[in-house]
Parts: C-alpha cells; sequence; structure tokens
C-alpha cells in the first residue's frame, strides 16, 4: 500500500488562525481541502510539506452567499454541492457543469472548489512515483534539470489540469486571498501563470478563501471537457464559453476560455473579441474556433496525441457556441460525457 | 424506471440441452461463495494480518538495463525498525513458469533487465520504514544498451538480455508448415496480404498482488498468495528455497481478479517465504499498482502478416501468418504463447494449408504472458479483419462468408487439433437474427456501421506446463455424518466461480443443496491438485473430476440403500435431500440418513476423482500446444457511432452467441460473457501498455509511459454498452453435464468487430488495436487525400526463419508427426519431454 | 526524498461512530482512514487498487456521502460517522442490495463490491427510485474488471423493486 510520509497537523478553527500559521510555516505548510490532489501527490513524493493544516474545520470557508449583485462561493465548498446546486444554472451553468465534470462521484463528495482551482500542475513525467520519477532521472517540476517533454525548454510544460478553473475565467470570476499580512482580490485570470511550476500566483502564506462572480444576468455559459473516459479522467482539453446576447441575438459579451493546453487556462481573446455585434451564425462560429484553436498549444505529456487534441479544440468551440446560441447539441455532449445531463 | 433486464438480455435457448432430469445445473443460482463477497469478508491475501507481521518492499531497478556492480545495504540494515534486507545472492536460484525457460531470479544477481526488476528487498516492522529504508540501498550499476522493441531487438545481438534462447535477443523462432501453402495460393482466385498491430495491455486486477509468508509452528513454510496456480508456485517455492515440497504449504487466497496475471510464479512470492523463514516471524508483501505493472505479463505486443489465399466462393486454400512478438524481459509464458499466436487460426474455419512463423524477441520491459486469450486474440483480430476485406472484395455478406467456411464438429484440423462440438454457425445465425444485422450491414447512415467477427478458444490445455503423466485436476469427497460433503480440490477461485462449479456438481449428482457442501480449494496441503486457473480449464478438468468422485460417492451410497430399502440400485434417485425409490418415492431416507447408513456398511465414506485429458493427435513438435478436450465459439455484432470529423467512437449496443455447450450455472455464465466483452472493449478502444523511450542522446530510459490504475485506461460504468447475451447449448461429451469454456472466447471477437464496424461507419480501415480517435482520423484524411483509407503497420521485417517442420494434415495422409523433424527416431515420450511447454 | 527514522507508535487517537458503534481508534498519525479501518481497527471489507484515489474499491460512507478512504486523513474524522460494508446488513439479514448482488451475479472477484454497495446504498437514500442512467453515473467512480457492470446494474434495480415492495407492504 502506498504511505503518506510523515507530516504535522493542524487544523485552525478560523481564518485568522489559519493565516497565522501559515505566516510561520511558510512553504512548509501546505493547506490541505480535500486532499485528493495533494494527499496522491504526497503519496508520490512529488509534494513533502512538513506540515499539513486542514481548511476543514473553518465554518466560513463553506458559505455560499447569493445576492443580486452576484455571487460569494467559500473555497472550502464541496464540488458535489456546487454540481447540484439549482442556483448555479443559467450564466452559472458552466461552473456546475465543470464541476459535476471533475474526476468520480466520490472524489466530488470530497474536492472543493478552491483545491480544483489550485490543482498542480499535471505531467505524464511529474505525476509518477518516486522510483520511476528517479529512473528518468527526474524532471524540471521537481528534483531534475530537463523537462522532458521539450527538453530544450528552460520552462516546465505540466499542464493545468482544473475544470472549474476554465469555467470560473469565462464567468469573470476573482478570487479572495487572505494572508496574515492582509487580503487581496484579483481576477481569476491574472492569478494564473503559464509556467508549469510557477503556475499560481498565490503566495505560500496565502489562502484563497472565496470566489467571487459579478451577476451574470444576460449572460449563458457552457463547459465542455475532452477525456477518454466518462469518469475519472482530468481533462485533456476543455473549452469554456460565455455570452451575453442582446435583443435581437448578436453577441454583446463573449469569453471563450480553453483549458488543458498550456500551463494556464488560456484566454481566447482574439476569438471572443470576434464575435462581437455579431449573430452566431455559421461563418461567426468557424472564425471563432478557428482563432480558438490557434492558441491552444497541447503538449505530448496527457493522454491522447497533442495534434488531435488541438484539433478537437476548434470542434469544441463549434459545440459551444452552438449550444449557447440554442442549438440541440445534447447528442453530441452525450457522445462525450458518456451520460445524459438532466 | 426502466424494467430488470435479467430475462431480457440473457436467453438460453437450448433444444438440444434438455434439462428435464437436473435440479441444480442449469439453472441461475446465487454461487456458493456469494455472501461472503457481499459482507466483505472474503479472505483476499492482503486481508490477512497475523501477530508480529512484519511488511516487506522491494527495491527495483531504475534502469532498463544495467549490470549490478555492487549492492550495499548497510545503511539500510541499520536504520530503525528495519529486520532484514535480503539481496539476490539470498535467493539466487533461477525459476520461471516454463521448464524451458528458468530464467528469473526472486532478486537479480547481477543483470537488471527493465525498470521495476527487483534487485533488493527490506523488511521491516512497518510498511512505510521499509518504503523509506529503501533509499537506503546503494546499487552500483553499469549501464547496458536499451533495447525498446522487436526490431531494435533483432538488429542489436548484444547485449544480450538473456544467455539463452535463439541467438542474440531472439528468445524463440517458430515454422510450422501444414500441408503446401505455395500450392493453395496457387489454387486460389484471390490472395489477400494485410499486416496488423495489436499492442500490449495488461490484465489490471483491481487486487493488487499480495503474499503472506509465515513459518508454521513445525518450522514449515505456509505462504497465502493471490495465485491462480498454486500448484507450480509450490514447485517453484521448493526448486528457490531448496526445501522438500512437502514442507511448504500454499494457499491460494481467492483472487480480486486474475484474468492471467496471477498465473506465474513471482519473485515477491519467493521474497516473502524466505524472509519468514529467515526471521520466523510473518511477513507480508502487498505491491503497488505501479509495481503490479512491473509484474505485468500482460498480453504481448504482435506485429502480424498474414497472407490468404481464397476462392471467388469463400473457401480459404491456404493461410500463411507471421508474427513478431515483443516478449519483454523475461520467459514466462511466452514460448507457449509463441506458438498460441499460431494455433487456433484453423479451430474457427476450414483451413486446408497452414503455415505459421513466430518470432519472440527480448526487449528491456516487463515480461509479457498470458492475459485472457492467451496469444490468441492478437491473430484473431488480423484473421477476422482480413475476413472483413475479404467478404467486400468477393461481395458476400460477412456473416454468410464466415457460414460458408466454418469448420465441422469433431474433425481433426489441419494441425491436427481434435474439434469436439462446433456450434459456430448456430452462433452466427443467432447474432445476425438478433443484432437485425441484415437491415444494418452496409445501410446505416454515414457514421453508424456494425462489425461482425467470430472467434474459438481452448477448454483447458490438453497438456500440462511440466511433462507429467499425472491427472491434471483431483476431487477429494468427504461424505459426513451430518449429512454435509466436503470438497476438497486444488482449483483456485479467482473470481469466475471454480468453487461454485464444483459445488454445483456435487450437488447435482447427489441431490443435495449446494450451501450442504464444504469447499475446501487453492490449499496444496488440503486438495489434491488442480494445475491452476488458466487456459479455462477448471470447469471441464476439476469440473470433471468432481463429477467422478461425486459418482463414486453416489454409488457407495447407492449400494448401501439399495441393500436396506431392498430396491435394484438402478432405480434409486438422489434429489432434494433424499435418496428414494423412484418408484416409489415415499420410499426413501434423508440423504443425511443414507451417508449414515452406508457409513455403517462400509465405514466412513470418502471418494476421490481426477481428470486427465485425452491423447492429442498432434504429435509435432510444438504440438503441445493448443490441443484441448473441446473448443468453445463466440460470434459477435458490434455497432458504433463515429464522428467524422474528430474520430470519436461510441459504442452503444454489442450483441454476442456463446457455444458453451451447458451453461452450469446460467448467471454466472452470463457474467463471464459480458466481463468478457467489456475487458475486449476496453482493448479494442483504449488500454495500452505503453512505454516511452527517452531521447537516445539524453538518456538510456525506457519506462512504462504510466503505471496507474489511472492512466491505464479501464472502461467504466458509463463507457459499457448494452450487451445482448445468447448461450448456445448442445452439451459437449467431453466437459461435465457438456459444459464448455466460457471466461476468455468471449473476448476474442470484441476488437474486430469494432474493427470491422468503424469500417462500415466511416469506410477507414483501422489496422491496430487500439482503435482510438486519433487513429481514424488520421485514416480519415488518408480517405479524404484519395490515399489508402487506412491506419496500421506498412511493413513487417525480415527474419531469419528456420526451416519449417512440415506436417502433413489429415487429409493428406498425414499422422500428426513432422517429415523432416531430425528428432523423429526418439521415443514419443522423451519428445514431449522437449515439446511440454 | 527525505528520510526519516520513523516511529511507529500510535500517537493520535479519535472517537468517531464506525457502522452505528461509538469506537475508539488509536493510530499513527500518518494513516488514512483506509488504513486504520483495515490495520488498525480489523475492517478489512474495505479494500484497495490503488491508494491513490483513482479506482474507487476503497469507497465508504462518511457522514452518509460516499469517499474515497483512501484519501481521508483518519485524523480529520473525529465526531464523524462511518459506515463500511461491515455495516450495512442490519439485525443479521443482508441488506436488500447484499441479496440482489449476490442472487444475480453482481459480484464476481467480489473485490470492488464493498465499495460499489455503499456507494449504491448512498444513491437510494438520495433517490429511492433511480434510473439505469443515475445508478451507471453514481458508480461511475468503482472501476470493476470482472462483470461489465451490467449485472451490478440489474442487482440495483431488483434491489430496489424489492426494497419499494417491502415499504409499501410495510405500510
Amino acid at each position: 500500500m502506498m504511505r503518506l510520509p510523515l507530516f504535522d497537523f493542524r487544523a485552525p478553527r478560523t481564518l485568522e488562525e489559519a493565516a497565522r500559521i501559515l505566516d510561520g510555516e511558510r512553504a512548509n505548510a501546505m493547506p490541505l481541502a480535500g486532499g485528493t490532489d495533494l494527499l496522491p501527490n504526497m503519496k508520490r513524493r512529488q509534494q513533502v510539506p512538513r506540515m499539513l493544516m486542514s481548511l476543514s474545520h473553518i465554518e466560513s470557508l463553506n458559505r455560499v452567499m447569493l445576492n443580486d449583485s452576484g455571487l460569494r462561493l467559500g473555497a472550502c465548498l464541496i464540488l458535489s454541492e456546487i454540481a447540484a446546486d439549482p442556483r448555479f444554472r443559467n450564466g452559472f451553468t458552466a461552473l456546475a457543469q465543470a464541476a459535476s465534470l471533475v474526476a468520480t462521484p466520490q472524489i466530488r463528495n470530497m474536492a472543493t472548489l478552491g483545491g480544483n482551482i489550485c490543482l498542480d500542475t499535471r505531467c505524464n513525467y511529474y505525476d509518477q512515483s518516486y522510483e520511476w520519477r528517479k529512473s528518468i532521472n527526474f524532471c524540471l517540476k521537481k528534483d531534475g534539470a530537463t523537462c522532458w517533454v521539450a527538453p530544450g525548454s528552460s520552462k516546465c510544460m505540466a499542464v493545468s489540469s482544473t475544470d472549474t478553473g476554465p469555467a470560473l475565467m469565462a464567468l469573470g470570476a476573482r478570487v479572495r486571498l487572505v494572508s496574515r499580512s492582509g487580503e487581496r482580490e484579483v481576477l481569476l485570470s491574472d492569478l494564473y501563470n503559464n509556467d508549469g511550476i510557477d503556475y499560481i500566483k498565490r503566495k505560500p502564506d496565502e489562502i484563497l478563501a472565496e470566489v467571487l462572480l459579478d451577476s451574470l444576468h444576460g449572460w449563458k455559459s457552457t463547459y465542455w471537457k475532452l477525456r477518454r473516459r466518462g469518469s475519472f479522467d482530468f481533462p485533456v482539453l476543455s473549452v469554456a464559453a460565455a455570452v451575453r446576447l442582446s435583443r435581437n441575438n448578436t453577441v454583446e459579451d463573449a469569453r471563450i476560455i480553453v483549458g488543458s493546453a498550456a500551463c494556464r487556462p488560456l484566454a481566447a481573446t482574439e476569438a471572443a473579441k470576434s464575435l462581437a455585434g455579431r449573430s452566431l451564425d455559421r461563418q461567426a462560429i468557424e472564425e471563432a474556433a478557428t482563432l480558438a484553436a490557434r492558441i491552444a498549444k497541447p503538449l505530448d505529456n496527457t493522454d491522447f496525441d497533442m495534434t488531435w487534441r488541438k484539433r478537437v479544440t476548434a470542434e469544441f468551440v463549434t459545440y459551444a457556441l452552438r449550444e449557447l446560441r440554442g442549438d440541440d447539441v445534447r447528442a453530441e455532449r452525450e457522445s462525450f460525457t458518456r451520460y445524459a445531463f438532466e | 424506471m426502466r424494467k430488470v433486464r435479467d430475462s431480457q438480455t440473457t436467453r438460453v435457448d437450448s433444444p438440444k440441452a434438455n434439462r428435464n432430469h437436473l435440479r441444480v445445473i442449469g439453472f441461475p443460482r446465487r454461487r456458493v461463495d456469494a455472501r461472503a463477497k457481499v459482507t466483505g469478508q472474503t479472505r483476499f491475501a492482503d486481508d490477512i494480518f497475523l501477530p508480529r507481521m512484519a511488511y516487506c518492499k522491494l527495491l527495483r531497478s531504475p534502469h532498463p538495463h544495467a549490470r549490478i556492480r555492487k549492492i550495499d545495504t548497510s545503511r539500510a540494515a541499520a536504520h530503525p525498525g528495519v529486520y532484514l534486507v535480503l539481496t539476490g545472492k539470498d535467493v539466487p536460484i533461477q525459476y520461471g513458469i516454463l521448464p524451458v525457460s528458468q530464467d528469473e531470479q526472486a532478486l537479480c544477481v547481477d543483470h537488471v533487465r527493465h525498470v521495476g526488476d527487483p534487485v533488493a528487498a527490506v523488511i521491516a516492522r512497518e510498511e512505510l520504514t521499509a518504503f523509506e529504508a529503501l533509499d537506503l540501498i546503494d546499487v552500483d550499476y553499469e549501464i547496458l544498451t536499451t533495447i525498446s522493441d522487436p526490431e531494435e531487438a533483432l538488429a542489436t545481438p548484444e547485449p544480450r538480455i538473456h544467455e539463452y534462447g535463439e541467438e542474440g535477443n531472439i528468445h524463440k523462432l517458430v515454422a510450422l508448415e501444414f500441408g503446401n501453402v505455395e500450392q493453395g495460393f496457387a489454387e486460389a482466385d484471390e490472395i489477400f496480404e494485410d499486416t496488423f498491430f495489436f499492442q500490449g495491455n495488461t490484465h489490471l486486477a483491481i487486487e493488487q498482488h499480495a503474499s503472506v509468508a509465515v513459518k508454521d509452528p513445525e518450522g514449515k513454510l505456509t505462504i497465502w498468495s493471490s495465485t491462480q496456480t498454486p500448484h507450480y508456485l509450490h514447485r517453484a517455492l521448493a526448486k528457490v528455497l531448496e526445501m522438500p515440497a512437502a514442507h511448504i504449504r500454499v494457499i491460494a487466497t481467492p483472487n480480486g481478479g486474475g484474468f492471467g496475471g496471477k498465473s506465474d510464479p513471482f519473485n515477491h512470492e519467493i521474497v516473502v517465504a524466505k524472509a519468514a523463514l529467515v526471521l520466523d516471524r510473518p511477513v507480508k508483501v502487498c505491491l503497488t499498482r505501479e509495481e503490479v505493472f512491473y509484474c505485468h505479463r500482460g498480453r504481448h505486443p504482435i506485429l502480424m502478416k498474414f497472407k490468404t489465399g481464397v476462392k471467388k466462393d469463400g473457401a480459404i486454400t491456404g493461410m500463411h501468418l507471421q508474427t513478431l512478438i515483443d516478449g519483454g524481459a523475461y520467459g514466462s509464458y511466452g514460448v507457449a504463447s509463441t506458438f498460441y499466436a499460431g494455433a487456433l487460426q484453423t479451430t474457427t474455419y476450414h483451413v486446408p494449408r497452414y503455415r505459421y512463423q513466430g518470432c519472440r524477441a527480448f526487449t528491456n520491459k516487463p515480461p509479457c504472458g498470458p492475459k485472457r486469450g492467451h496469444g490468441t486474440p492478437q491473430p484473431r483480430f488480423g484473421q477476422e479483419v482480413q475476413l472483413d476485406k475479404i467478404a467486400e472484395k468477393l461481395k458476400i455478406d460477412p456473416a454468410d462468408l464466415r457460414l460458408r467456411i466454418v469448420e465441422s464438429p469433431n474433425t481433426v484440423t489441419a494441425n491436427f487439433f481434435r474439434l469436439g462440438t462446433v456450434n459456430l454457425a448456430e452462433c452466427i445465425r443467432r447474432i445476425v437474427k438478433v443484432s437485425d444485422w441484415k437491415e444494418k450491414f452496409r445501410k446505416l447512415p454515414e457514421g453508424r456501421g456494425v462489425g461482425l467477427a467470430c472467434s474459438a478458444y481452448l477448454t483447458g490445455a490438453g497438456l500440462p506446463i511440466y511433462w507429467n503423466k499425472m491427472p491434471h485436476s483431483g476431487v477429494q469427497l468427504k461424505f459426513d455424518r451430518s449429512g454435509g460433503v466436503s470438497i476438497f480440490c486444488g482449483a483456485t477461485e479467482i473470481g469466475q466461480g471454480s468453487d461454485d462449479v464444483l459445488a454445483g456438481i456435487v450437488a447435482e449428482v447427489l441431490g443435495i443443496d449446494t450451501f450442504d457442501i464444504r469447499l475446501f480449494t487453492g490449499d496444496t496441503d488440503l486438495g489434491p491438485v488442480d494445475l491452476g486457473s488458466y487456459s479455462s480449464r477448471v470447469t471441464l478438468m476439476a469440473g470433471n473430476a468432481a463429477l467422478q468422485a461425486a459418482e463414486r460417492g453416489r454409488a457407495i451410497i447407492a449400494d448401501a440403500i439399495a441393500e436396506k430399502l431392498d430396491v435394484p440400485k438402478e432405480r434409486l434417485c438422489f434429489a432434494g435431500k433424499r435418496v428414494f425409490d423412484s418408484a416409489a418415492p415415499e420410499e426413501g431416507v434423508s440423504f443425511q440418513e443414507a451417508v449414515c447408513i452406508a457409513e455403517v456398511r462400509f465405514g466412513t465414506i470418502g471418494t476421490v476423482g481426477s481428470y486427465t485429458p485425452p491423447k492429442s493427435p498432434a504429435l509435432y513438435k510444438g504440438g503441445g500446444v493448443g490441443p484441448s478436450p473441446t473448443y468453445s465459439y463466440s460470434a459477435a455484432v458490434v455497432e458504433v457511432e463515429v464522428n467524422p470529423v474528430t474520430g470519436w467512437v461510441t459504442v452503444p449496443k454489442i450483441w454476442i452467441a456463446h457455444d458453451i455447450g451447458r451453461a452450469l450455472n446460467p448467471t454466472l455464465a452470463r457474467g463471464q460473457v459480458e466481463g468478457s466483452v467489456y475487458m475486449g472493449l476496453g482493448e479494442a478502444l483504449m488500454e495500452e501498455q505503453e512505454f516511452r523511450r527517452l531521447p537516445k542522446k539524453l538518456s538510456h530510459a525506457l519506462v512504462h509511459k504510466f503505471p496507474s490504475i489511472l492512466e491505464y485506461k479501464s472502461p467504466t460504468s458509463l463507457d459499457m454498452p448494452e450487451v445482448i447475451t445468447e448461450l448456445i447449448e448442445e452439451p459437449d461429451p467431453h466437459g461435465p453435464f457438456g459444459a464448455k469454456e466460457v471466461g476468455q472466447g468471449p473476448l476474442l471477437p470484441i476488437m474486430p468487430a469494432v474493427a470491422n464496424a468503424v469500417y462500415d461507419a466511416v469506410g477507414v480501415r483501422i489496422d491496430e488495436i487500439p482503435i482510438t480517435p486519433e487513429k481514424i482520423m488520421k485514416a480519415l484524411a488518408e480517405k479524404k487525400a484519395g490515399r489508402d483509407p487506412r491506419f496500421g503497420p506498412s511493413h513487417f521485417p525480415h527474419i531469419n526463419w528456420p526451416e519449417a517442420l512440415r506436417v502433413p494434415p489429415p487429409w493428406e495422409g498425414g499422422d500428426g508427426n513432422a517429415v523432416n523433424d531430425v528428432r523423429r527416431g526418439k521415443s514419443r515420450q522423451e519428445k514431449e519431454k522437449v515439446l511440454a511447454p | 526524498m527525505t528520510t526519516l527514522p520513523i516511529e511507529s507508535q500510535k500517537t493520535s487517537q479519535i472517537r468517531f461512530t464506525l457502522n452505528g458503534e461509538e469506537t475508539d481508534v488509536s493510530f499513527a498519525p500518518y494513516k488514512t482512514l483506509l488504513e486504520v479501518l483495515r490495520e488498525d481497527l480489523g475492517h478489512t471489507g474495505t479494500k484497495h487498487g490503488c491508494e491513490l484515489g483513482e479506482c474507487g474499491a476503497c469507497a465508504i460512507l462518511l457522514d452518509g456521502k460516499p469517499v474515497l478512504s483512501c484519501l481521508v486523513l483518519a485524523l480529520e474524522c473525529g465526531g464523524k460517522q462511518v459506515l463500511t460494508v461491515e455495516g450495512l446488513g442490519e439485525n443479521g439479514h443482508l441488506h436488500p442490495l447484499q441479496d440482489a448482488f449476490a442472487d444475480l451475479g453482481a459480484a464476481q472477484c467480489g473485490y470492488c463490491t464493498p465499495a460499489i454497495l455503499v456507494t449504491v446504498k448512498a444513491l437510494l437514500d438520495q433517490n429511492p427510485r433511480p434510473t439505469r442512467d443515475q445508478i451507471r453515473e453514481a458508480i461511475s467512480g468503482n472501476l470493476c474488471r470482472c462483470t461489465g457492470y451490467l449485472q451490478i446494474f440489474e442487482a440495483v434495480e431488483t434491489a430496489v423493486l424489492k426494497i419499494t415492495e417491502q415499504d409499501s407492504s410495510a405500510t
């Protein structure tokens, strides 16, 4: 049986106490939420924090606040609750869909929103046991000097594999980070970095406490996930899209995010801009799909062939935009999810 | 809510299999071990905890190919909590499943051959301590050239991965010719040549291998292990530990899935046995999932070339098959696998002339071995896809083509396998009907398609793994005064229901309930030898042994009761837990009374039964692989939907008919069919044991691409289509109550049927397994560009084949011997010593 | 890799409810709930196939919800309700799901069975009459290599009918 390494354990009751602990321990400690990402990584000795600080006992992190101006989501909300909550529909649909497509039902009962946003980047050369990584003389992300995905690269190419991250970016989410010295709010799209190691700008003493969403009245959103099986698998490509349509069905505003195609979720800004003022007709969708696929730079470090993943990007943008203009794409969705959503 | 579909999905429609006289056999029943399984009380190997038990972890080679210069274990041995460190010199004797390839060491002494090859073991109070101490062992390696695949092995005779084998890194070459194949091609109207590749894959039983060994109070060794073959493990332990076999007890715990992956004696089993003897305390090992990938013994990757000649009406005039087999780093069952890859082509359709050339190469990867279907799914894929191409060219419906050429029952094939009942035609007719084949094939809209394929599989290997003339299976029965009956048998429960087979047969014969029976199985101290749960042999072989023992017991009891009731014993009936006069059913005694009366008359009642397969007519060298008392047959239709842009495949429905002889317990039989379909579908679409060679300029590394249960893609409940199972029952005289195998055969047609369905859907041929969307998209691009609409291997490399052993087929007057075997003068027994793998 | 000399003392303790019974247990603090159930409490009905959250064999109910015991720190379980396969039956009788699984071939090797049983129990607690699709989805985190899942679906559906009958005859 794979065993965790030894660690010290703290379980603060308040955010302030947690911030104090992190301030003292800095990089020695890691916040533990659902544990579904961190604990496997610890068992494989990819991450060996000296201290685990549980966030499960801080009540404020489990709150949902919904009012006319928007939504505040505690970082420790469980994904299955987000997926099942009828309040997360219409504008917020992409978030509920993304949450419902993470891993497996059991994992969704454990994994948290904050944990999924902060999910460690993944790579075929990194998500391996200590012994396996030793046999390739380790890699740039952990204990080694070479990025085996792109041996010439000075940058780690591990892939952003969060489902909720792209969905929340499409919804224009911000996050609230709390530390002992204070707190800050940043756009989620500014939290991510396109670097497999330094993929998130959360400082070691900061706790991601809340996700903030403005009211999405008039918006519609959707999330498409590519993976081999109907369950378990991390995304190897995802597309989150949100649009606000005018009365005559022209695009007033749009966001298209491509996930799992780089070290961070990528905003397909050009693609989204190209839709402005147009109706979502075949030509507009085709142009946006081509533009969005252009930014996807999948590499050979996940499941599936990288050129094929790139090809599917355009297809997924097409499905997503067709869905948002009102087409019935349930059959297409079901062929990928292997499951008919209600 | 949908209706429960139990009765809807399986139809046991068996005019020939009259069940009127049966009360247990043939009826859906709760299996005898079901309660233990649904309450979590089945004790798997890792569920065993003993006082003072220590944990073992293995240090494994990080290099694919290296010499060990020096191992220093002193730091690990001094680590707090560590009891013992073992290295190769502590267990140096070589072993292996086949007598011809005793090429493994429990811990490598001086040569590591793949990443994951074990070099040392730490035994400690805690598993975590043992794991941490592995990093304190210093091993000095001298790196050797990495050999990644068979073509590289052919081109790289030095350094040799093993010092034995044909030459260089070629482990085994086989060349057999049954009749003049060139003559067959000359008579053909059309010749088809196709190359195929079948990627390796693995068993992925959810239970990871585990073993617990203990020096028992008498100083002997007991080991509980998740093994499918306790008898072969018993022999390997006696050899390596240099202990009398009588002082070793192997208990095969119920396996949490096997599928062939627990059929070899394993290094970890030998290591914990040794450690328990040294420490005189219980020692457990439970492999991590990654380590299970290093044990492997899974499906061999095989490159194949089929050349087949046919007449215009579809009749096959000759067939030539060449295989290049990636064996991995050790022999395992590989010699047998090499023969199996060429064995069963003749058992489904009439092949009058047949040539087989097979080559297994050593590479620096975990060893391949037997996985469900052992060596036969790969060529079956090629053969059935090629038949689909032949049917198209000849403008014959693929189902009709097959019906024209199916082999007849009780035939001796070109390669001298004697067939039993053959209901392949009925299987084909049945699925054609239930799948609505005629309305679908080439008629569904673009993007949807159906494919059909067939297969055969043996019902037990006709020869044991080591040469001997003893029975393949034995059963002892003890009749208790309580009316209970105990079954003692070496057969191993791996989930397939072998315990239930034994109980069902004994209960039927004695007229009692299966729950009146106690089973003691898989224990080398308690039960007579059964060779193991492999080659689909248990139902037929252990079943026949149980049948014989039960009939002997019934005869003893009948003698006593006939005397007591004063009726002729032929008139006695054993049913409903009674023994009674069939002419006057009220005249009788309870089964319990009957046992007591018999005990008064004859003393303690116990009987034995055993089974030895019939002699095979295949007398040539290599003829030991493939013979079986009888063969099962399957036919399947798979429906697919293929996205014409992305190549994404969905399988909504599968229909399968299986010629089972008789379903002893239809519930379990259907479970075996559906489980086979499931596993076949995984192989067809997603499962791959894939390796990664790092850039040669930078590294010598060759690693398993992703040895995890997340990245080795096993279909989930959401990926499983609807399956319609048809069991075709015509009792086979060789099987107990007519039963044939069902655990492996139904897997075989799934992969080619998927490939054929993809062709029907979008018009591209994927001549390679697995069939992934990337490959389909590439083939679609070829099609669009007006090139060959196909994805698959383009060449078969040159191999220096030895002169073929020439065996004239029966219809050319052959007697089963090769005409050009230099050892032809030797006695049969001497020859078989060499032949029998 | 950090190599620490490890002390195996059971330095941590929790009190929680295991299958309805208040339970105190001492364990080494690095252990997951899976390890504590199997090694410190002798409840070996809960299995493991990867210990990384990739197979589902270790699922148990934590406060009524299916979770993976290999990824739950035992330290986090104080005061919680845990249900394992050992607690599924009542008053010496099998749960209707267990009966249906046993009768209909839903357990072949039986290794993934305990986790599937508790996972489905949680489904039925929430949704007493699930559709086939809902059953498929509910156990999509439990790999089974033997059955191809179909007999599992049928067993769940049969149990649902049986429970419904029992309930209607009870009222």
